[in-house]
Formats: C-alpha cells, sequence, structure tokens
C-alpha cells in the first residue's frame, strides 16, 4: 500500500520535473477545485450580503480586500464562491459528455449499423459553435443552472464521440479483442473489459482539454445573461455587472476576469502535459 | 477535379437537410405551449388561440414539418414573433456586419498567426519562441468579453481612443475584430508552430539541408507551404464558427450583427427567428469547410486523385 502512494507520488514528481508549466496548471486546477469545494470555509463573508453603504468600495478597504460591488457585495467572496459554481457546472456538464460520448462512439465502432445515423448526427451537431448550441437549448428549456449543464454536455457529446470512435475502431482491431470474440465473451463483456480500459488515457486527456472550453461557455452564458441566475456568484455574472459599474468601479472588471483566465489557464496547461505524457498520438495537434 | 467537386458538393447536402429537421424538432420540444408565451401570461384564451392558428401550431407536426420545407424551398423561413417581420429581412439587415467583423478577425488572425508560428518554429527553444508560446497559451485561455471590457475602459474610456460600442467606421472595427480574432490566431500559431517542426523532420528537408543550402532558407520555402496545408484547414474551421460564434464580442461591443440577435430572440424565444438563425449559421459553416476542402484539394494533387 504505501509503496503504491510511493510510486503514484514519485510518477508525479517525474511528471512535473519533466513538464514544469503543467506542473504550475495542475497546481492552480489544485487550488481551484479546493477553493471551490471549501468555499464556504475560506471566503471571508456571506456572498450575497448586501451592504450599500460599501457600495463600490475599492480595494484595500477594511473587509473588502478585493473591493464591493454596487450592492456592496464583498467581491473576493464572490469570487470564491464563483469557484464553486464553475466547477460544477463544468465537471458535470463534461462528464455527462464524455459519458454519453464515449459510448455513442464506442457502439458506433462496434455495431457498424449503428454508424451512420451516430456519427452523421455528431456530424450535424459540429456544424455549430458551441455557444450557438448551448444558446438554442437555453431557448428550448429556459434559464437555471440545471439547464446550463445541459446546454453545455450537449455541445460537447460529439467532442468525446468522435474521438472515442477512432480509438475503439484501431482498439478493436487488436487481437487481444479477436481473441475475446473468438472465446465467446459477451459484447458488453468486450466493450467493456477490453476496448474502455483501452482508450481511456486520451478520454482523460480530452476531459482536461474540455474543461477550459465548458467554464467558459458557463460564464459566456451568464455574462449574456442566459445562464446561471443572478444573484448566484457566478463569474461571468459579475462580468456583466461590471459593463455598467467598471468605468468608475475598474475592480469589478479586472479580479473575476482574472480569476476566469487563471484557471482556464491552468487547465489549457495541464491538458497539454497530460497529452504530451500520456498519449503521444495527439501530440503536436492543438 | 470536377468529379471531386460534385462528390463534396453531395456530402454537404443531406448535412443541411438533416440539420433542418433537427432544428424544426428540437424546436417542438420546447415545454410549455409557444402561443402562450408569445401571447405574454396576461392575454385572453382567445388571442392565444389566433397566434396559434396563425403559425400553425394546431396542426399534426409532420404537416407543419412539411409546411416548413415547402416555405424553406421557396425562401420563407418565416415571421419574427417579436417584431412581426419576415426572418429573411432581419437576418439579411445584419448578415453583412457579422460577415465583415469575421472577415476582418480571420484576417488578422491568419497573418498574425502564421506569422507568430514561423517566428516560433525558427527559433525553436530561444527566447523568441517561449515568448511567442506564453503569448499562445495566454490567447487561448482569456476570456473574450473580459478582454473586450478591459480594452473598452482602456482605449474608450481612460485614453478616449475608439468608440467603446456601435457600427460605423473602421475605428469601430478595431476593438472587436481584436477580441473576436485572439483565439484564433493563438490556435493559428500553435498549429503553424508543431506543423512546421514536423515537416522539418521529413526527408527532403534533411536532403536539402546536406546539400548545404542556408538553414533559414530551407525552412522557409520548403516546409511552408507543405507545413501550411493543415493550417488551411484550422483558418476555414475558425472562419466557420466566427460567423456564428460572434455572438459574446458581438454583445460586449454592442456590434448589430446576427450573434446579438441571437441572444435577443433566445432571449423572447422568437423561435422563426432562432431557427431562421440557426440555418444560416449551419450554412455557412457547411459552405466554408467545402470551399475550404476544394482549396485544400486544389493545393494537395494526393487529395483529389484518391
Amino acid at each position: 500500500m504505501m509503496s503504491t502512494i510511493a510510486r503514484i507520488l514519485k510518477s508525479i514528481g517525474a511528471f512535473a520535473v519533466d513538464h514544469k508549466l503543467a506542473a504550475l496548471g495542475g497546481l492552480i486546477v489544485i487550488t481551484f477545485v479546493l477553493t471551490g469545494v471549501f468555499a464556504d470555509q475560506l471566503a471571508p463573508a456571506d456572498p450575497n450580503r448586501v451592504a450599500t453603504r460599501f457600495s463600490l468600495a475599492p480595494p484595500g478597504t477594511p473587509g473588502f480586500p478585493l473591493g464591493a460591488d454596487n450592492n456592496g457585495r464583498d467581491i473576493l467572496s464572490r469570487i470564491i464562491h464563483g469557484a464553486r459554481i464553475s466547477l460544477y457546472v463544468s465537471s458535470v456538464a463534461v462528464g455527462i459528455a464524455a459519458l454519453i460520448g464515449v459510448t455513442l462512439g464506442i457502439l458506433a465502432a462496434w455495431y457498424r449499423w449503428t454508424r451512420g445515423p451516430i456519427m452523421r448526427l455528431m456530424d450535424v451537431l459540429l456544424a455549430f459553435p458551441g455557444i450557438v448550441i448551448a444558446l438554442t437549448i437555453i431557448a428550448i428549456l429556459g434559464r437555471g443552472v440545471e439547464n446550463v449543464i445541459i446546454a453545455i454536455a450537449i455541445y460537447q457529446i460529439p467532442q468525446f464521440a468522435r474521438l472515442a470512435h477512432g480509438l475503439a475502431l484501431s482498439v478493436q482491431e487488436q487481437t487481444y479483442v479477436e481473441a475475446a470474440v473468438a472465446g465467446g465473451e459477451s459484447d458488453a463483456a468486450i466493450l467493456g473489459r477490453y476496448v474502455l480500459p483501452n482508450i481511456v488515457a486520451p478520454i482523460i486527456v480530452q476531459i482536461s482539454l474540455l474543461i477550459p472550453g465548458a467554464i467558459m461557455t458557463a460564464a459566456g452564458l451568464s455574462f449574456i445573461g442566459l445562464g446561471v441566475p443572478p444573484p448566484m456568484p457566478e463569474w461571468g455574472a459579475m462580468l456583466q455587472l461590471s459593463m455598467t459599474w467598471g468605468r468608475i468601479a475598474p475592480h469589478m472588471t479586472i479580479f473575476p476576469g482574472l480569476a476566469l483566465m487563471l484557471v482556464v489557464f491552468g487547465f489549457n496547461v495541464l491538458g497539454d502535459g497530460l497529452r504530451d505524457a500520456l498519449d503521444p498520438r495527439l501530440r503536436g495537434r492543438s | 477535379m470536377t468529379r471531386y467537386i460534385i462528390r463534396r458538393v453531395l456530402v454537404g447536402i443531406p448535412i443541411l437537410f438533416l440539420v433542418v429537421t433537427l432544428v424544426f424538432f428540437a424546436f417542438r420540444l420546447i415545454p410549455g405551449d409557444a402561443a402562450r408565451i408569445l401571447a405574454g401570461d396576461e392575454a385572453p384564451i382567445e388571442r392565444v388561440e389566433q397566434i396559434r392558428r396563425d403559425l400553425g401550431l394546431d396542426r399534426p407536426v409532420l404537416v407543419q414539418y412539411a409546411n416548413y420545407l415547402g416555405d424553406l424551398f421557396r425562401g420563407d423561413l418565416g415571421t419574427s414573433f417579436s417584431s412581426r417581420r419576415p426572418v429573411t429581412v432581419e437576418i439579411g439587415s445584419r448578415f453583412w456586419n457579422t460577415f465583415s467583423l469575421a472577415l476582418a478577425s480571420i484576417t488578422l488572425a491568419t497573418i498574425l498567426g502564421i506569422a507568430m508560428g514561423v517566428i516560433s518554429a525558427l527559433y525553436r527553444g530561444k527566447l523568441a519562441d517561449h515568448v511567442v508560446t506564453i503569448l499562445a497559451l495566454l490567447g487561448i485561455s482569456v476570456p473574450v468579453f473580459w478582454l473586450g471590457l478591459l480594452m473598452m475602459q482602456l482605449f474608450s474610456v481612460q485614453l478616449g481612443w475608439l468608440p467603446a460600442a456601435g457600427y460605423g467606421t473602421w475605428r469601430h472595427f478595431v476593438m472587436p475584430t481584436i477580441a473576436l480574432s485572439v483565439f484564433s490566431i493563438a490556435f493559428i500559431t500553435r498549429m503553424t508552430r508543431s506543423s512546421l517542426l514536423e515537416t522539418i523532420q521529413q526527408d527532403y528537408v534533411r536532403t536539402a539541408r546536406a546539400k548545404g543550402v542556408v538553414e533559414r532558407l530551407v525552412l522557409l520555402l520548403l516546409s511552408l507551404r507543405n507545413a501550411l496545408l493543415p493550417v488551411t484547414i484550422v483558418v476555414g474551421l475558425r472562419f466557420g464558427y466566427m460567423v456564428g460564434g460572434a455572438v459574446i464580442t458581438e454583445e460586449v461591443f454592442a456590434w448589430p450583427g446576427l450573434g446579438r440577435l441571437l441572444i435577443l430572440s433566445v432571449a423572447q424565444r422568437d423561435i422563426p427567428l432562432v431557427q431562421g438563425l440557426l440555418l444560416v449559421f449551419a450554412t455557412s459553416f457547411v459552405i466554408v469547410n467545402l470551399l475550404v476542402d476544394l482549396l485544400y484539394a486544389f493545393l494537395d494533387p494526393r487529395i483529389r486523385h484518391r
């Protein structure tokens, strides 16, 4: 047991030495996740506490390290709680997309007759920019946290389906799959025990590369007023508010955007590093 | 080549047909009553019923679908719920605004992206490479709306150099173009760099180097044409996405284009307008893809003879 942990730590250490930038990204991602999980403990104030006499207080005001917004709400606390919403929406959305997309991709590879319908449907979805699909889903379902998650998941499904389809096609040509078929194992057993485990690494890389997109889309939807409903402390919604107040209170613009960019940057460099380390075949593609 | 063109066009048509079908049926899943939503909560039931009849919402779905296809074939995309004007007019009056912004952005992105990618590859491992790599990483990480707001505060509010919003002169183009192209600049830079570095490994470059040609000249002249082939595809894809994907940039700078129209129509659940916009976005994407494929086949004979 101890030696397993030691081995894992050692390989993470080796990865960090080889990919310094990715290690930095990993650090940012871990900080982001911890901030989201422990938002209640970390935030100095209630993110929705309105204190009008502190309206637009500049950074450094006692009790408002990053200043206050137009309603006198503490920006730092809102950013910390914003991390939780961002983390929740993006991880659930990408998780759903991965689950459905990978299933569809594997099925399309294994059962030839499903390939046409499934992959054509994916082509159709890929003919739209993600934000347009997300907006369409919001138009159909209405606003709300769950609908934002569904909207993001749907536009990311084809990304997973295409990748999984390509990978599964090459894996199912392998001798060990042929052996399993000859051995009379059921389709479910073959796909679950031989195909899936052998395509997992690139899919994890894909997840780490698509989470920043999900975070950005969620913030974008809130920014245009069609995402997570107010007064939830969401980074994009905070930036929308700063369109009105940013001229006189630049801190309302600067800090939420900085948080958003930092997290997206962290995921991007971590994803790049993981791709290089886990899946040399994808190296160079971006 | 002609046969290749025909084959490619024929592949695009069923995709568009699927798009039309999907777009039509997706909006039949709307929870709630479209006629009721349109009429507003206080409207009397007679008014709701009249809207339902006017829009054909009372007929069977398949009949509606057939009518929709028929209208589409005649170039009729229906009437906007909110403005009561034909969807084609609403879209037509804004199409050029979006298209010109996308064109300006993709031009900037292509020039800067390729230039930075080449510099990065030429000076691989040197300071210039590191600087470009970090810039590109920041470029794919920066939120468009944040960058837009920061530029606005700096160049419009503080310095007063550029108009903060709206459409008109070339000065209105500067900030939206930069905002819309930043991601693509970074993307094309990374693509150009990796594609160039990959090409350099290949035999014909090695042979030329063995003959003693100056290394940088070799790099540029021999590799660039081949290295840029995959970049062509990325440029086309980005452009196809820009026509529909300028949503957030347009919102930040109050740009009177299709993206803002989409946000407005989604917020008002103006279904005919949303449907029309989706069809326009998908059609431009499919057309751009087709053009890119043809260009690619023209540049790379291996493709068209397959």
